[in-house]
């Protein structure tokens, strides 16, 4: 890891520097993920007096909890549904906005804007268009015969937090699909047109290839989007209902440790997560590099 | 205004690379030694010891009376021109030539005074109040220039100051910074890959080479005797051409002198070999090229037996022709003896 | 562009026509039930068109008391706290580590850029309940101390500053000091003048950020007084099924919305430049 060519001479300041990063990383980071790794192999009795050491008791309880499992097919679907949906949407857009010249720029802030929108209040849009006495898609889905109760049909709820996950995340993927496409020399596209590519095949043969570390960086940012960032919508719209229908492994380890008190199951499912967070990191960094060469 | 003086100067980076090995230097006072070397000689690293940016593995360096071997920078009072120039982006010119002074708490009235000086004399006074990015390249090495010349520092220290411009500023900038010394005499240690610059500028000339000093000396006086091959290739455009002396020897046939025992390459500058007959190493060879530079030309002839085309430098223009023959002679008081193992001169 | 197709630049504008339609039409919708009186939300289909009704709903949001939320003013109050104390804290710290690990060579350095990037790796998500014990052993619920010192850290700010402090040439450091400026003077007359856009780049992206915060606010604010918009809005919303007064609430959420929304769309650029910088 690089420094400058010469450095300042001081012995102490550095670390006068790095201390309140260090210090607040240390308290609430660090020392939370180990304590919450520490209570994943222990239990406590129901009086919060002692804590006995069981093993991987927690874990192996977890595999064999069909709702947990289920979970996570859930938060598999949900989060391929949004990172699909989300990144597709937001590519056409990107790939229309690149073609013009003068009005991209205006098209480019009406698309932008929602990022600023936060996932709990995205949820209380969309549940309240999607509001069973009130709501307009409901009152609209009558006519083609669809009977829409999110509250009771589970299927339902997995459709409404996907629309409004992937809402709000369709101007982040835009905004670097636009960037992605804007860095692709306009003279490969040229070179192409005159190679006699029309304009669908020079997207498809020049531009995506080289938009691919673009998409794949995508990719893992959308994942972990859908994974964790995903809290307040899901919180605002179902809050992990109907009868767990949309309760991801996120909502559960809130519902299971902050509602429900379990804490040692709440904390190996945390390190679950965690692990799971590790892994998409490590892929990030070593494994997406981002600038195209030529 | 002080001396610089380094005794037994040693860098070493960590891994055991040697960037400088042992180095023995005295700058007087008022004078401009110029370093020269190819890039990796050590020059850079040399003079930023100096300047207190590298620190020292070993030895002493001494600026005026003071060992400065754990100084900062600032406590050197030396003032440093950089290549790219280092110009504070975000400062005016004017802030920036006052930066230095207001750190050390030049009183206000001073400060003026010495700025309005330095932009008097380096006629930077129109741009004082633009930002360096609205400077051509030649403003900005003068905003550099000024910098330095408002510390009134012990020693000036340029690292290729003028390697940023174009070749005609070059030569401009080089004339200027010249006669600024001239007639500041303040100590100036230069630092450049332009032997040219190095030749002309230089009131002392420092050939450097991995790490180590190959000569010192008068610029004139190691064009003339260069100490060691690497100095008699590096000095002098075009360079020296140097021969083995076996090849030579069988070449020359019975033209070919005896040369002091130990000297088994033998040089001859350019301009020094004499076309036509005379006394010394007669020869004869085809002309390859001919390079027309105006005043001069430079001929490049491949001598049957000798693997690499010697250069010769004709006066005027060349009266020969591409292809031709022609007979030249090496001089016999011209040729330098150098040894092959040692890489050092023969007398 | 290439060559000069009417029927692809005609779909090109139709796409983003659509796409614009489907990105405003949840906020039209929020913002037209934000402009009627009650009755006409309560009943059957809503109206598509804008009523007369906005200011009134928006003096109500400000002025009534809401049941199990604080006044919307403290709320927004809160809200806007904790998001300029998340953005300067979390740009402070992260300026000044950068700057350590770039511009000095000290044992532990190593260490501590992969401490910094270990933070990364822990969203708040995944370690709420031990999270929230520090907080509770620390005295620190229900404060301002609480709502914004955890997440302070910031290993994307710190990136960020990292990678531009790289890109400064290295003898910009050496001049100053041989101007003789320090550690401490070469900061702040040069780095940080320097860094004045990232600076700003980042302060969109962070107050954004701040302002979007809702679990960690709804974990350690118990006390009405410390609630956020966020919080208030959620709360707000989840008691309209048994007392349905959507134009109260879709007025609330619209202004909850608009801080940051405008922020997007007028700082733009920098926006823009905040958001790509800081995945670098």
């Amino acid at each position: 890891m690089d420094t400058k060519r010469t450095v300042f001479p001081s012995q102490g300041l550095p670390y006068l520097l790095v201390a309140p990063q260090l210090i607040i990383t240390l308290i609430f980071f660090i020392w939370p993920a180990g304590q919450a790794v520490k209570s994943s192999f222990e239990r406590e009795d129901p009086f919060g007096l002692s804590t006995s050491f069981v093993g991987l008791m927690h874990y192996g309880r977890l595999f064999q909890d069909p709702a947990y499992l289920a979970s996570m097919g859930r938060t598999a679907l949900f989060a391929l549904a949004v990172t699909v949906i989300s990144m597709g949407l937001a590519l056409v857009l990107a790939t229309a906005v690149n073609r013009l010249i003068r009005s991209g720029t205006a098209y480019s802030t009406l698309l932008l804007w929602p990022y600023a929108v936060s996932p709990v209040v995205a949820g209380i849009l969309w549940w309240f268009i999607f509001n069973s006495t009130t709501g307009i898609l409901p009152y609209v889905l009558e006519f083609f015969g669809v009977d829409w109760n999110h509250q009771l049909n589970g299927g339902q709820a997995m459709i409404l937090i996907i629309i409004a996950a992937s809402w709000k995340q369709i101007s982040y993927n835009f905004l670097f699909f636009l960037a992605g496409l804007q860095s692709v020399p306009q003279s490969l596209n040229e070179a192409a047109a005159i190679d006699g590519a029309g304009p669908f095949k020079r997207f498809w043969t020049i531009v995506f290839p080289l938009l691919s570390p673009t998409t794949f960086f995508l990719m893992i940012v959308n994942l972990n989007y859908t994974m964790f960032d995903t809290f307040g919508v899901i919180d605002a719209t179902t809050a992990g209902g109907p009868n767990q229908a949309t309760n991801t492994l996120v909502y559960k380890v809130y519902s299971d440790g902050y509602i429900g008190l379990n804490l040692g199951s709440s904390s190996a499912q945390s390190v679950i997560l965690m692990l799971f967070v590790i892994v998409l990191t490590v892929i990030q960094f070593r494994y997406v590099e981002r600038r195209v060469q030529y | 205004m002080a001396s610089i003086d380094l005794k037994g100067v040693r860098k070493v980076y960590p891994g055991n690379v040697t960037a400088i090995h042992s180095v023995d230097l005295s700058i007087e006072d008022g004078e401009l030694v110029v370093l020269v070397g190819p890039s990796g000689c050590g020059k850079s690293t040399l003079l930023r010891m100096i300047a207190g940016l590298e620190t020292i593995t070993d030895g002493t360096i001494s600026i005026g009376a003071d060992v400065v071997n754990n100084k900062e920078p600032a406590e050197r009072d030396i003032a440093m021109v950089f290549q790219n120039y280092a110009l504070y982006p975000h400062m005016s010119v004017r802030q920036n030539l006052e930066y230095g002074l207001k750190n050390r708490g030049t009183p206000r009235e001073e400060i003026d005074r010495r700025v309005a000086e330095a932009a008097r004399v380096l006629e930077i006074a129109p741009f004082l109040d633009r930002k360096p990015r609205q400077l051509s390249g030649g403003q900005r090495q003068r905003v550099a220039m000024g910098r330095a010349i408002v510390r009134q520092p012990k020693a000036f220290l340029f690292d290729e100051p003028l390697s940023n411009l174009d070749a005609k500023l070059r030569g401009q900038m080089r004339i200027e910074i010249r006669r600024l010394q001239r007639s500041l005499k303040t100590t100036s240690v230069y630092v450049t890959h332009d032997q040219l610059e190095a030749m002309t500028l230089a009131d002392r000339l420092v050939v450097m080479n991995g790490g180590r000093i190959e000569q010192v000396g008068k610029p004139i006086e190691l064009y003339d005797r260069p100490a060691s091959l690497f100095v008699a290739g590096f000095i002098g455009s075009p360079p020296m051409n140097l021969l083995p002396v076996e090849t030579l020897a069988a070449v020359a046939g019975a033209t070919m002198p005896t040369l002091t025992p130990g000297a088994d390459i033998v040089g001859i500058r350019p301009d020094q070999v004499v076309l036509g007959g005379g006394d010394g190493i007669a020869l004869s060879g085809t002309v390859e090229l001919i390079e027309p530079v105006g005043g001069e030309s430079h001929l490049y002839v491949r001598v049957e037996g000798i693997e690499q085309a010697l250069i010769l430098v004709q006066q005027g223009r060349a009266n020969v022709g591409e292809a031709e023959r022609i007979d030249f002679v090496l001089p016999i008081q011209a040729l330098h003896g150098f040894n092959r193992e040692s890489g050092r001169r023969v007398e | 562009m290439v060559e000069n197709r009417p029927w692809l630049t005609f779909l090109t504008h139709f796409v983003l026509i659509l796409g614009v339609i489907i990105v405003v039409f949840p906020v039209y919708i929020a913002v037209i039930a934000a402009t009627h009186g009650p009755t006409a939300l309560s009943s059957g289909m809503m109206p598509m068109l804008p009523g007369a009704e906005l200011w009134n709903n928006v003096v109500q949001v400000w002025t009534e008391d809401r049941r199990g939320v604080a006044p919307f003013w403290l709320m927004a109050w809160n809200s806007l706290w904790m998001a300029i104390i998340i953005t300067v804290g979390k740009i402070a710290i992260s300026i000044i580590s950068a700057y350590a690990i770039v511009y000095f060579r000290f044992p532990g350095r190593v260490l501590a850029f992969w401490l910094i990037f270990i933070t990364l790796m822990l969203p708040v998500e995944v370690r709420i309940i031990p999270t929230f014990a520090v907080v509770a052993n620390l005295g620190m619920l229900n404060s301002y101390v609480g709502l914004t010192l955890p997440l302070i850290a910031s290993a994307t700010a710190t990136f960020l500053f990292r990678q531009f402090f790289m890109t400064i040439p290295d003898e910009l450091m050496e001049a100053a000091r041989v101007d003789g400026a320090g550690p401490i003077k070469f900061f702040r007359d040069i780095l940080l003048p320097l860094s004045r856009t990232n600076i700003a780049a980042l302060c969109v992206i962070l107050f954004i950020y701040g302002w979007m915060q809702y679990l960690w606010p709804m974990l350690v604010t118990t006390d009405p007084k410390y609630y956020t918009l966020m919080m208030g809005v959620k709360r707000m919303a989840a008691v309209a099924d048994a007392d349905p007064q959507w134009n109260i609430i879709m007025a609330a959420v619209v202004m909850a919305m608009l801080p940051p929304v405008l922020i997007v769309i007028f700082m733009q650029r920098l926006f823009v430049k905040g958001l790509v910088e800081t995945e670098k």
